[in-house]
C-alpha cells in the first residue's frame, strides 16, 4: 500500500499557541483515515496546512511522492488534492449545477476560454452531473446555492470535491448540520468512494468514524496521542482519558 | 543652492506632512474602527476651510473662524454620520464608495450653491504673518512653523487620547474586535459617531489651517482626500502611528522631490526638457512610493490584517 | 414585473430608434446626445466586466479611457500638425485613421491595465479601492504637467478622424458606428459572461476560497478581467475624444471614474445593459435638470444615494425584481 499523502513533523505556532505541534500521519490507498480530537485541538489548522491555505513553521507535506509544502492551494489542487470545507464554500450566487460545473471546470484547468457557453460544454456538464448523481442532488441541479437547505449544501460540497476527479480528499466534517438520515446516506457513500480515492477525514460523528476509519489517528492540544485501527483506539487509555471519556460510551 | 533654501523646503516638506497627517487620521480611525470608507472626507475639510474664511471675514478674527470650523465641521461630521454613514457599516465597500461619493456631489455643489463659485479669502492672521528667525541663518514662515507645531500638538493628543484614556481603550478595542466591543455593552453607536466626528473636526481644522496659505474654493479637499488615501495605504490602513509616519515620508517626498528633481535633470538636459521631465516625474513620484511600499509590505508598513 | 431579456431588447431598440427619428426630424443634437450615451455606456460596460462580474471596485479607470483618449489625440494631432511623432529610430507619422487609432488605443489602455492590475491586485479589499484611485490620479497629474500635449488646457483636434465608407462628421453616421460597436462590445461580453472565463471571474467574485480549492488562481483570473475591461474602456476614450473632438486631463480624472461608476451602478451592478440605462439616465439628468439649475449634480448626488441605499440592484434591478440572472 502506497502513501498518497505523507505528512512529516508538521508544526505551526500562532504566537505562544501552539496548534500543530510535530504532527505525522499518512493516507494510505483505499484508506480512509480519520482524525479525530476535542474541539480546539488543532484539526482544522492541520488541514489547512495540508490543503495549501496555511503555511507551516516546520514539517514536510508530501503527496504522491511529490513535496509539496511549498506549493499554494490551488497548485495542489490541480495535483489532485480535493478538499471540502467545515463551512460550505460554494458560489451562492450560482445554482447547483453550475456549482458542480466550476468544480469540474477547475479540473480541467483551461479557464481562458471567452466565447463558448460554459453550460453548454459536454464534458463539464459529464462530470458535473454524474457527480450530483451519485450525491443524490441531480433533482436540485437547477436551484440556486441560496435557496438549498443547509443538508443539500453539505451534499454539494462533496459533489463539487467528486467533480474534481482527485485522487485523494481532505474532507473537514462534511457530515456536519447532517440528520440522522442524511449521515448515513453519506456514510455509505464514503465507504464506496474510498476505493477511488483515499479520504483524509476530520469528523466529529462518532458513529461515522468507528463505521467508516481504516485507521484513526487522535489529535489532542495540537499532538497525534494514538494512531490505529478503530479498535486500538477504542482500547487504547491515553485516548479514553483525553477524549473518548468525555463522549461517554461509544459502541 | 543654498543650506538656508533646502533647510526652508525641508520645513515646507514637515509642513505639508502634518497638514495630510491630520487629514490621514481621522481617515484611518473611522476605517480601522468602523470598516469604513469615506470619500467625503475630503468635503469636511472644504466645509471647515469655508467655515473658518467666511467667520472671519465676518468676525475679523482668525481665532474664531478656527474655532468655528473645528465645531462646523465635527457638527457636519455628526450629521452625516446620523443620517447615512450609519446605514453604511454592514454594507459592503463599494456601497460605501458610492454613498460618500454622493456626498462629495451634494457638498460641493451644496456649497457652491451657498457661496458661490469664487474663491474665499482668508488670510493670515497679522500676528503670525511675519517670518522667524531660526538657526542657522534660516527665515521660516511664523505662520507655517505655527501649523508644524499644531500638528505635531495634534498628534501627540492624539496619542495620549488614544492610549491613556477610556475613549482611546474603546477605540482601540473597537479596532481589534468590532463584535465583541459590542457585546461587551460599549454603546457603539455612541462610539462610532464620536469617532466619526473627531475625524471630521481633525480634517476640518486642516482646511482651516491651510485655506490661508492656499485659496478656499470648491473642490479643495479632493486633491489632499487623495493624498491621504496614499499616506494611509503607506501607513497601513487603521493605524495612526503609519498615519504619522506615511504623512511625513509623503510630505517630505513630494516637497523634495519637486525642489530637486528638475535641477538634478538640468545637470545632464537642457534646462526646459529638465524642467518638463523633472516636474512631471516629481508629480508621480509619491505614487511611484507607494507602489514601492506595496511590493515589499502589501498591508502598508504599520499595517495589520484588515 | 418584466423579464430581463426584454428589457434589454426595449433599451437597444429605444437607444436606436430615437436617434434615427431625430434624424428624420432633423434634430442632430439628439443624435449627438444618443452618441453621447453610447460611448460612455461603452466605458461602462467596460467598467462593469471589473466591477459587477469581477467585484474588483476600481476607483481608476478613467485612467484607461483617458489613455485611449490620448492615444487618438496624440495620433490625430500629429497628423493634423503634418509633424511625425518619432523620426530614430523609426518613423512613426500620426494618423486619422479609426481603425488604426482604435487598435493603438486599446493596446496602449491593455498595457497600462496590466501595469496597474499586476500591482493593484496583490492587495484587496479597500487597500484595491484606494491604490486604482492612486494610480488613476498619478497619470491625471501627469497628462497635466505634460506640455506636449496640451496640459492642462487639453488638445483640440479639428475634424474628426477617418472611417471607410462613413462620413463620420455627419452625426447619424457618426451615431451609427457607435451604437454599432457598442451592440457588438455588448454583445462580445455577453459571451464572456457566460464563457468559461465568466464563470471563473464571478465564482472568484463569490468565494475565493472554493476557486483556490478547485485549482485555479484568484490573482490571473482576475488580472485577465482587468485588462480587457480597460481596453474596452480605452476604446470608449477614444470614441469619446473623437466625439468631442477633445482630449484633456479630465478624462483621467477620479471624476470621471466616478461617473462611470455611476452609470453602471444606476443601471444596475453587473447586468448587461445597465450601463446603457445608466449612461442614458444621467446624460438626460445632466440635460434637463442641467437646464434648470445650474447645481443639478446636487440631486444626481441624492439619487445615487437614494438607489445605494434603498434600491441597490439600480434600474434593472427594481423593473425586474429579481437577483442578476444568469441562465
Amino acid at each position: 500500500m502506497t502513501d498518497i499523502l505523507d505528512i512529516r513533523g508538521i508544526s505551526k505556532s500562532f504566537g505562544a499557541l501552539q496548534a500543530s505541534d510535530d504532527i505525522s500521519l499518512s493516507l494510505k490507498a483505499g484508506e480512509i483515515h480519520a482524525l479525530i480530537g476535542p474541539n480546539g485541538a488543532g484539526k482544522s489548522t492541520l488541514i489547512n496546512q495540508i490543503a495549501g491555505g496555511l503555511k507551516p513553521d516546520s514539517g514536510t507535506v508530501n503527496f504522491n511522492g511529490q513535496n509539496i509544502t511549498t506549493l499554494a492551494a490551488p497548485a495542489r489542487a490541480r495535483l489532485g488534492l480535493a478538499r471540502t470545507f467545515q463551512i460550505s464554500q460554494l458560489a451562492s450566487e450560482m445554482t447547483v449545477l453550475q456549482n458542480a460545473v466550476f468544480g469540474a471546470l477547475g479540473a480541467d484547468g483551461r479557464v481562458s476560454r471567452f466565447w463558448q457557453p460554459v453550460m453548454k460544454d459536454k464534458a463539464l456538464l459529464e462530470a458535473a452531473n454524474s457527480a450530483l448523481n451519485r450525491v443524490g442532488l441531480s433533482h436540485r441541479s437547477r436551484e440556486r446555492v441560496s435557496e438549498i437547505s443547509h443538508g443539500e449544501r453539505r451534499q454539494l460540497e462533496v459533489a463539487v470535491a467528486l467533480s474534481q476527479h482527485p485522487k485523494a480528499f481532505l474532507m473537514d466534517e462534511p457530515m456536519a448540520g447532517l440528520g440522522h438520515g442524511g449521515s448515513e446516506r453519506l456514510t455509505g457513500f464514503l465507504r464506496e468512494l474510498k476505493h477511488e480515492a483515499p479520504i483524509l477525514l476530520v469528523e466529529h460523528d462518532m458513529d461515522a468514524v468507528f463505521a467508516l476509519a481504516d485507521r484513526i489517528s487522535v489529535l489532542v492540544y495540537g499532538k497525534i496521542i494514538a494512531t490505529g485501527t478503530a479498535d486500538e483506539i477504542r482500547s487504547n487509555p491515553l485516548v479514553r482519558e483525553a477524549y473518548l471519556g468525555e463522549e461517554g460510551d461509544v459502541a | 543652492m543654498s543650506l538656508a533654501l533646502i533647510a526652508e523646503q525641508v520645513l515646507n516638506g514637515l509642513q505639508f506632512g502634518v497638514m495630510l497627517f491630520l487629514m490621514s487620521a481621522g481617515l484611518t480611525l473611522v476605517f480601522g474602527v468602523m470598516g469604513l470608507i469615506n470619500l467625503a472626507h475630503g468635503s469636511l475639510y472644504m466645509v471647515g476651510g469655508f467655515l473658518c474664511a467666511a467667520v472671519a471675514a465676518w468676525s475679523g478674527s482668525f481665532i474664531l473662524g478656527l474655532a468655528a470650523a473645528l465645531a462646523g465641521a465635527a457638527a457636519a461630521g455628526v450629521l452625516v454620520e446620523v443620517l447615512v454613514i450609519r446605514r453604511l457599516y454592514a454594507r459592503d465597500h463599494l456601497d460605501q464608495v458610492l454613498a460618500t461619493f454622493a456626498l462629495i456631489l451634494i457638498f460641493s455643489e451644496g456649497t457652491r450653491w451657498i457661496f458661490g463659485s469664487f474663491p474665499l479669502f482668508l488670510d493670515v492672521p497679522a500676528a503670525l504673518s511675519g517670518p522667524v528667525s531660526l538657526p542657522l541663518g534660516i527665515q521660516y514662515p511664523a505662520y507655517r512653523l505655527m501649523i508644524i507645531i499644531a500638528g505635531l500638538a495634534v498628534a501627540l493628543g492624539l496619542w495620549i487620547l488614544i492610549t491613556r484614556t477610556r475613549l482611546g481603550i474603546r477605540i482601540r478595542a473597537g479596532e481589534s474586535d468590532r463584535e465583541m466591543v459590542a457585546a461587551l455593552g460599549v454603546d457603539i453607536a455612541w462610539l462610532y459617531t464620536i469617532v466619526f466626528a473627531l475625524g471630521a473636526a481633525l480634517a476640518g481644522l486642516a482646511g482651516a489651517l491651510v485655506g490661508a496659505i492656499q485659496s478656499v474654493q470648491i473642490g479643495m479637499g479632493e486633491p489632499v482626500l487623495i493624498l491621504a488615501f496614499v499616506v494611509i495605504v503607506i501607513g497601513g490602513i487603521g493605524s495612526v502611528k503609519g498615519a504619522l509616519i506615511g504623512a511625513i515620508l509623503v510630505g517630505m517626498t513630494d516637497t523634495m522631490g519637486r525642489f530637486l528633481l528638475p535641477p538634478f535633470f538640468a545637470t545632464f538636459m537642457e534646462n526646459s526638457s529638465a524642467t518638463t521631465i523633472g516636474s512631471s516625474l516629481a508629480s508621480m513620484l509619491i505614487y511611484i512610493l507607494m507602489a514601492g511600499v506595496l511590493i515589499f509590505k502589501p498591508q502598508g508598513l504599520f499595517g495589520g490584517a484588515s | 414585473m418584466i423579464r430581463e431579456k426584454h428589457l434589454n431588447s426595449l433599451i437597444w431598440l429605444g437607444m436606436l430608434l430615437i436617434p434615427l427619428a431625430a434624424w428624420q426630424m432633423d434634430q442632430p443634437y439628439t443624435i449627438t446626445l444618443a452618441t453621447k450615451i453610447c460611448v460612455l455606456a461603452l466605458a461602462g460596460v467596460g467598467l462593469n466586466i471589473a466591477l459587477g462580474l469581477g467585484g474588483m471596485i476600481s476607483l481608476g479607470h478613467a485612467a484607461f479611457f483617458g489613455i485611449g483618449g490620448y492615444a487618438m489625440g496624440i495620433l490625430a494631432s500629429h497628423a493634423q500638425s503634418y509633424a511625425p511623432i518619432m523620426e530614430h529610430p523609426f518613423l512613426i507619422e500620426g494618423t486619422k485613421s479609426m481603425l488604426v487609432i482604435w487598435i493603438f488605443a486599446v493596446v496602449m489602455s491593455g498595457l497600462a491595465a496590466l501595469a496597474i492590475g499586476a500591482l493593484s491586485l496583490r492587495t484587496n479589499g479597500a487597500y484595491f479601492i484606494m491604490i486604482t484611485l492612486a494610480f488613476g490620479q498619478m497619470l491625471y497629474f501627469f497628462a497635466i504637467s505634460w506640455p506636449a500635449y496640451g496640459g492642462e488646457d487639453g488638445l483640440s483636434i479639428y475634424v474628426r478622424n477617418d472611417f471607410p465608407g462613413l462620413n463620420t462628421l455627419m452625426p447619424v453616421q457618426f451615431f451609427a458606428l457607435c451604437f454599432g460597436l457598442l451592440t457588438l462590445v455588448i454583445f462580445l461580453s455577453s459571451r464572456l459572461q457566460n464563457s468559461r472565463f465568466g464563470m471563473a471571474l464571478q465564482a472568484t467574485r463569490q468565494n475565493e476560497n472554493r476557486t483556490r480549492a478547485i485549482g485555479l488562481t484568484p490573482y490571473k483570473i482576475r488580472l485577465i478581467a482587468f485588462v480587457i475591461s480597460g481596453m474596452i474602456c480605452g476604446l470608449a476614450g477614444a470614441l469619446s475624444a473623437d466625439l468631442n473632438r477633445f482630449v484633456s486631463p479630465t478624462m483621467l480624472s477620479w471624476h470621471t471614474s466616478g461617473e462611470i461608476m455611476i452609470f453602471v451602478i444606476l443601471g444596475g451592478t453587473g447586468r448587461l445593459f445597465a450601463p446603457l440605462i445608466g449612461a442614458a439616465i444621467y446624460i438626460m439628468l445632466e440635460h434637463f435638470l442641467g437646464g434648470i439649475s445650474d447645481y443639478w449634480q446636487i440631486f444626481l448626488g441624492l439619487l445615487l444615494l437614494m438607489v445605494v441605499l434603498f434600491a441597490p440592484g439600480g434600474v434593472i434591478g427594481l423593473l425586474t425584481r429579481r437577483e442578476a440572472a444568469h441562465d
